[in-house]
């Protein structure tokens, strides 16, 4: 069976600027993969590349065996984004089940005179049981929780049964339990349905345990390959072309210390990112001694 | 039929044959289902978009065309959907997709309204300053719907609809979450443009009868009923198109026995609804609609060192808490 993403010398620019180049690449089918870097590095980007609404510049792709935009009906995809807020009066399972019929033009029709509809309640009935989302999934999706909210947006992606789940940042708004329980189910839907996982981390650290692969994007170039093979000093110093450490604590987290937008000392949050939240521990608690 | 003073009795047959004893009262009925329904169902997706403004808006520009209407002696009907369907393109070209910035756009329409507004009164001004054409552009002409006018709302709204039920479902898709309708292929911004105009006709048509600044009476407040009422999109749908029609035939009975005008009636029966559906919610559900009520911890992650450093200082804090004044 042909590889879910292919990418063969691959470049693709934005705006004129060159994202990154010379990237090959291969993920099997049904793997856990994670993409990792540094904000601007090109993660979404190489997300828009393979649900083809980006063209690469330079080199091959191939996505399910196929041109990116012929694939599109098997992938499910998850943006990057912020939560619905609490005046958003849709209930959850009508969240859902846009993602199996929302772009169909026309109205639907209620369950009750329609064979379809039925069908379609069931197969929404189905994935929201799978994410474990039933208990809340008819209250409306303002008044849920970021983790609730992101479980019903996991079963959204996965209404139309798809081969592969793309999913931006999707652990990134929850808090540290949630992430934890997101990235187990995500895993679980990935070894029990068969479906390949590809998802935009910016820590991979609630992951680590579940992933087959990590791809990284850092200095407009992009490596995969195993998460230890991959997130080590030499990998990334080579990458970023400055001296990077990789630091393992003794429960197996990874922190990654010395990215060139990290420096000694960080102010707030916003202008950086990390391959490990725990950077920010040991970049901060360094001036304070 | 001689019904030379209408009287109200608990006779509701009685009440019913003298309320459609005149043809304009008959024409009004009629003229008030057919904007009440449109305005009901476009109101509910407007309410969704949270394009309330827009929808103001429209309604603001609507007085200057129905104004320039009457100067040229034009049918009024014309200046109404003129000014409104290029009101919806102006507001389509102003407000993008509304990712940049929502107080940009909003500004942006801002003006508009106010220059809106400016001509109208010129326009006014220039026909002569009547007063009483100036109180019905603004407040309406409930009463004075001819059998032809009624024929030209049915025609709109019948297009109107249609239009909307073509659409609805994706146009729902791209309102509750924009980002993945986008990428699922729906043209969010042609979608937009669409229902821009399908408003536009809703709005000319319901300020033919409500007046151009009473149109949120219908428009607005039904729908927003609604969806307090429901978080089911079919039913509340179903619902602000049934509020919508209450309120208008209710209002104009109400109004045929009593010395106040429609307008009055229409706009205090749709407030008074939402105010008492908005306090039985609050008392059924006080925490719907706040934010801040939920669980701490379930919001944003907390993983950065303030957050440890707090609780590192756990300790002594907690000391001093129970020690009470110890500092």
């Amino acid at each position: 069976m042909s590889d879910a993403i292919a990418l063969s010398g691959a470049a693709v620019s934005r705006g004129g600027a060159t994202v990154w180049s010379g990237v090959d690449l291969a993920i099997a089918r049904g793997e856990f993969v994670a993409v990792l870097g540094p904000n601007g590095a090109g993660k979404s980007t190489f997300l828009d590349v393979v649900l083809g609404l980006l063209p690469l510049s330079a080199g091959g792709v191939s996505v399910l065996g196929e041109a990116p935009r012929a694939a599109r009906a098997r992938i499910g995809y998850l943006p990057q984004r912020r939560s619905f807020d609490s005046s958003t009066r849709v209930r959850g399972v009508d969240v859902v089940r846009l993602g199996l019929d929302g772009v169909r033009w026309g109205m639907p029709l209620p369950a009750a005179l329609s064979a379809s509809a039925r069908a379609a309640a069931a197969k929404v009935d189905e994935v929201v049981e799978l994410v474990g989302a039933s208990a809340y999934a008819e209250r409306p999706i303002g008044s849920l929780s970021g983790g609730e909210q992101q479980r019903l947006l996991i079963a959204q992606a996965l209404v139309r049964d798809p081969q592969m789940l793309l999913l931006d940042e999707p652990l990134d708004s929850l808090d540290l339990p949630n992430q934890a329980a997101v990235a187990a189910l995500v895993q679980r839907i990935c070894r029990t349905q068969g479906v390949t996982v590809v998802l935009v981390a910016h820590d991979v650290n609630p992951i680590l345990g579940y992933l087959d692969r990590v791809v990284y994007f850092a200095g407009g170039r992009g490596v995969e390959g195993p998460p230890r093979e991959v997130i080590r000093a030499d990998v990334l110093s080579g990458l970023y072309g400055s001296p990077i450490e990789v630091v393992e604590t003794p429960s197996g987290r990874l922190i990654v210390v010395g990215t060139p937008d990290a420096g000694g000392h960080c102010g707030d949050c916003g202008g950086h990112d990390h391959a490990s939240d725990a950077a920010h521990l040991i970049a901060e608690r360094e001036p304070s001694g | 039929m001689s019904v030379s003073t209408p009287h109200v009795s608990w006779d509701l047959v009685t009440d019913w044959e003298q309320l459609t004893a005149y043809p304009f009262m008959v024409q009004a009925l009629e003229a008030g289902a057919i904007v009440a329904v449109m305005a009901g169902a476009i109101g509910w997706f407007m309410v969704l978009r949270r394009q309330t403004f827009a929808g103001h808006t429209l309604a603001i520009i609507s007085f200057p065309g129905a104004a320039a209407a009457t100067l040229a002696a034009i049918p009024i009907a014309i200046g109404y959907f003129g000014a409104c369907g290029l009101g919806a393109l102006a507001l389509a070209a102003v407000g993008r997709d509304g990712r940049n910035g929502r107080a940009g756009e909003s500004a942006a329409i801002g003006t508009v309204q106010a220059f809106a507004l400016g001509l109208g009164f010129l326009f006014v001004g220039l026909y002569g300053g009547q007063l009483a054409g100036l109180e019905s552009l603004l407040f309406g002409t409930f009463l004075g719907i001819t059998k032809g006018q009624v024929v030209t709302l049915l025609c709109i709204a019948v297009a109107t609809l249609l239009l909307l039920a073509a659409i609805a479902r994706p146009l729902f898709f791209a309102s509750v979450d924009a980002s993945v309708a986008r990428a699922g292929g729906v043209p969010t911004r042609l979608l937009g443009v669409a229902f821009l105009l399908l408003l536009g006709m809703a709005v000319a048509a319901t300020a033919e009868i409500t007046g151009a600044l009473l149109v949120f009476a219908l428009l607005v407040t039904p729908a927003a009923t609604a969806q307090l009422l429901t978080a089911r999109p079919a039913l509340g749908l179903v619902l602000s198109v049934v509020l919508a029609f209450l309120v208008t035939w209710l209002g104009l009975g109400i109004a045929y026995f009593s010395p106040y005008p429609v307008g009055f009636w229409v706009t205090s029966l749709s407030f008074g609804l939402y105010v008492l559906v908005r306090l039985a919610v609050e008392l059924r559900h006080p925490d719907r609609g706040r934010p801040t009520a939920r669980p701490p911890g379930r919001g944003r992650p907390n993983v950065r060192i303030p957050g440890q450093r707090t609780t590192a200082a756990g300790g002594p804090g907690q000391r001093t808490t129970a020690g009470g004044a110890g500092v």
